[in-house]
């Protein structure tokens, strides 16, 4: 989401296992006290999300192939007795029973059959939805981080100067809801100025291939969504970039390099941003993570064939196995990226490694 | 303007002193609202305080019942019998917009006192306690951290074939305190170990005693910006689920409006009168909220205010803030007053 969150303080260092746990408890070079606690906190939140993902369809009403056979009459009582049981939806077997057959399909990769798309494994179809997601959504989040971590280390220096502007400027756009901003894109660029088409990733009738035509169309039909993706989230990193200038600008070793005499550039980049990036690089790890759930929105609105889009669908059809097979690999993908900020942080903060005192 | 070189309180020493002598009930409301008291969180408050005054007044102020249908009436641009248009049915668009500030009001202040709520038990309670059921509080925040919101939202509230209000501010406010409970635990941490905290625990303090009125006057500015952030939170998420149509659309707020006209084909057919209101209220309480949030970040993190000022006010002295001359000038006096 792009609601405008507090940026973690400065004692979350504790938090992350950082510097001062680490430094008094551990005397070896490795941090094991430290790593095992990450993997237990990792495989604890792997174990809930599996276990939350398993319990929300048995929760909600209404049942995947009633659903089904409203849609398709010509479908025989055993045929549709069939279908539950290779749903997994038998009603006579106990809850921990159902519990454990799915996790022993889990671990065989076996997400289950879509209904909503013709009974195609879940992985298949998912397996087409993501590299879309990915790199639609992968793109613009680099972009957007990329200007908007360089143009707040720019208005952080220049301080007091007309460039304050900008944070206000970027924030109403973050606090703008996505979807209508999404909405007026559409309206101004594709129906009035007819610069780009209306949703989709590519013309009808194209087929995927790697030709120069197809890679057209794909820019061509991705360019407005990826625009207001950057547009909306450019205004978090900014500020958070800002804010961190603002502090490191005000240490010492900045004045001392200063006072060498060293080349401007050389102070903002070398000294000031490259340490007031830290934080935003762990943030952009984390967003890594929001990349495969985060867009539901844009993929809604811009009718775009990603991942969002195939939760929404299997939502409002109780297309459960596929409902399930998105959430997991939302999940996991936070995860992922959890993990590599964790391991980004300790690359790139030296403090995090010294482990002796 | 004079030269901002003023000694930048940290907001501890403030409310230390607060706790300890200054126990009237004045002093402490006093000190419990000086973090709005700058321009930024006033703004956001006045902007904030006529929503809520819309969303109370809603039956005087609209024109007309925001479901009354005029077949007469259908796509009309803004007139004088209905200044911001009609829909497709001749509903007048401004008596929606009013009628719906209530349902965003309602919801987003809902949400956000539920999961502050749960933040401030969560996040003060595993910052207090040591050992592990510390660190099970944690794991837990942890993982409500990281279980995607917006999908998990969408699988719970189409559970429902028709979620009042209250529950969608439930299930909001459910996957909300995450992150405020992490912030809240990070500094009731380090509140734990400062020495007013640890000499009321030596003068045998009860429990409720030392969070209560050593602790929570110190962390009200974290709790505030979570809270706000949190309304922030819940109006987008309620916007764009009755977008989405995962909310029934019979109930007005912003985002059914918006849901209607989009359905309608009022983008494609630029009908201006009728999608741009409701979006730009909910970016003017997201604006007025963010405003909000910044006055309280300056408050905490003083940094961030005089750094511009202070450039400004060197500026108008002839000197460049960034030039080496000025910074290691100015460093010394500066850096004695910090």
């Amino acid at each position: 989401m792009t609601a405008v969150q507090p940026r973690p303080p400065v004692e979350d260092a504790i938090e992350v296992g950082t510097t001062a746990t680490t430094v008094v408890k551990g005397h070896s070079r490795v941090p094991w006290r430290f790593l095992a606690g990450r993997a237990t906190f990792y495989l604890f939140t792997l174990w809930a999300a599996i276990t939350i993902n398993f319990f929300l369809p048995r929760m909600m009403k209404g049942d995947a192939v009633d659903q089904y056979l409203s849609r398709n009459r010509n479908v025989s009582p055993e045929a549709a007795d069939a279908l539950r049981s290779l749903l997994g939806l038998d009603t006579d077997k106990s809850l921990l029973q159902q519990y454990v057959e799915y996790w022993g399909l889990l671990l065989r990769g076996d997400l289950g059959v879509s209904l909503l798309h013709g009974l195609r494994p879940v992985t298949e179809v998912i397996g087409q939805a993501l590299p879309w997601t990915v790199g639609l959504v992968g793109f613009a989040t680099i972009v957007s981080f990329a200007i908007g971590t360089i143009g707040g280390a720019i208005v952080g220096w220049r301080r007091g100067s007309r460039l304050d502007g900008l944070i206000p400027l970027t924030t109403f756009l973050g606090t703008i809801p996505y979807f209508w901003l999404g909405l007026l894109a559409i309206a101004l660029f594709s129906v009035n100025l007819g610069w780009f088409p209306i949703g989709k990733a590519y013309g009808v009738g194209m087929t995927p291939e790697w030709s120069g035509e197809f890679i057209g169309q794909v820019i061509h039909h991705g360019a407005l969504p990826a625009a207001t993706i950057v547009l909306a989230s450019l205004g978090g990193w900014m500020l958070g970039m800002r804010n961190m200038m603002l502090t490191v600008l005000d240490e010492d070793y900045v004045t001392v390099a200063q006072a060498k005499g060293m080349p401007t550039s050389r102070v903002l980049w070398r000294y000031a941003a490259r340490n007031a990036v830290l934080p935003q690089i762990q943030s952009f790890a984390l967003s890594i993570g929001f990349i495969v759930g985060g867009t539901i929105v844009m993929e809604m609105v811009f009718s775009y064939p990603g991942v969002g889009k195939l939760l929404l669908d299997a939502t409002n059809a109780k297309d459960y196995a596929l409902m399930q097979g998105v959430f997991l690999v939302i999940t996991l993908s936070v995860l992922v990226a959890n993990i590599l900020a964790d391991v980004a942080y300790a690359f790139l903060d030296p403090r995090t490694r010294q482990t002796e005192g | 303007m004079t030269t901002d070189l003023r000694p930048e309180q940290a907001p501890e020493v403030r409310s230390e002193r607060t706790s300890g002598r200054e126990t009237s009930l004045r002093g402490r409301l006093g000190s419990a609202f000086a973090m709005f008291r700058n321009r930024k969180s006033i703004t956001g408050l006045t902007i904030l305080g006529f929503f809520v005054l819309v969303a109370i007044l809603a039956d005087v102020l609209a024109p007309y019942s925001p479901t009354k249908v005029d077949n007469t009436a259908r796509f009309q641009p803004p007139s004088a019998e209905h200044w911001l248009g009609t829909t497709h049915l001749g509903e007048d668009v401004l008596s929606q917009v009013i009628y719906g500030t209530r349902g965003i009001i309602v919801v987003g202040f809902l949400a956000a006192i539920l999961a502050t709520v749960i933040a401030i038990v969560v996040g003060v309670v595993a910052g207090y306690v040591r050992g592990w059921r510390s660190e099970s509080l944690s794991a837990l925040t942890n993982v409500f951290l990281v279980i995607p919101g917006l999908p998990l939202i969408i699988i719970v509230a189409s559970m429902f074939d028709d979620p009042p209000l209250v529950v969608i501010a439930a299930v909001l406010g459910l996957t909300g305190w995450a992150w405020g409970a992490r912030v809240l635990r990070a500094q009731t941490m380090s509140l734990r170990n400062r020495d007013f905290v640890q000499a009321a625990r030596a003068n045998g303090e009860p429990l409720r005693r030392i969070i209560g009125n050593e602790m929570l006057p110190n962390l009200m500015a974290l709790i505030a910006a979570s809270f706000v952030g949190t309304v922030t939170a819940a109006i987008i998420g309620l916007t764009t689920l009755s977008y989405i149509g995962v909310i029934p659309v019979n109930t007005y707020n912003w985002g059914t409006i918006l849901n209607w006209a989009s359905a309608q084909g009022a983008f494609r057919q630029n009908q201006w009168w009728w999608f741009m209101p409701p979006g730009l209220c909910i970016a003017a309480i997201g604006v007025a909220l963010s405003l909000i949030n910044f006055g309280i970040d300056e408050y905490v993190n003083p940094r961030l205010r005089s750094a511009g000022e202070r450039a400004r006010a060197m500026k108008k002295q002839g000197l460049d803030v960034n030039d080496p001359v000025t910074v290691v000038r100015t460093t010394t006096s500066h850096q004695e007053n910090a």
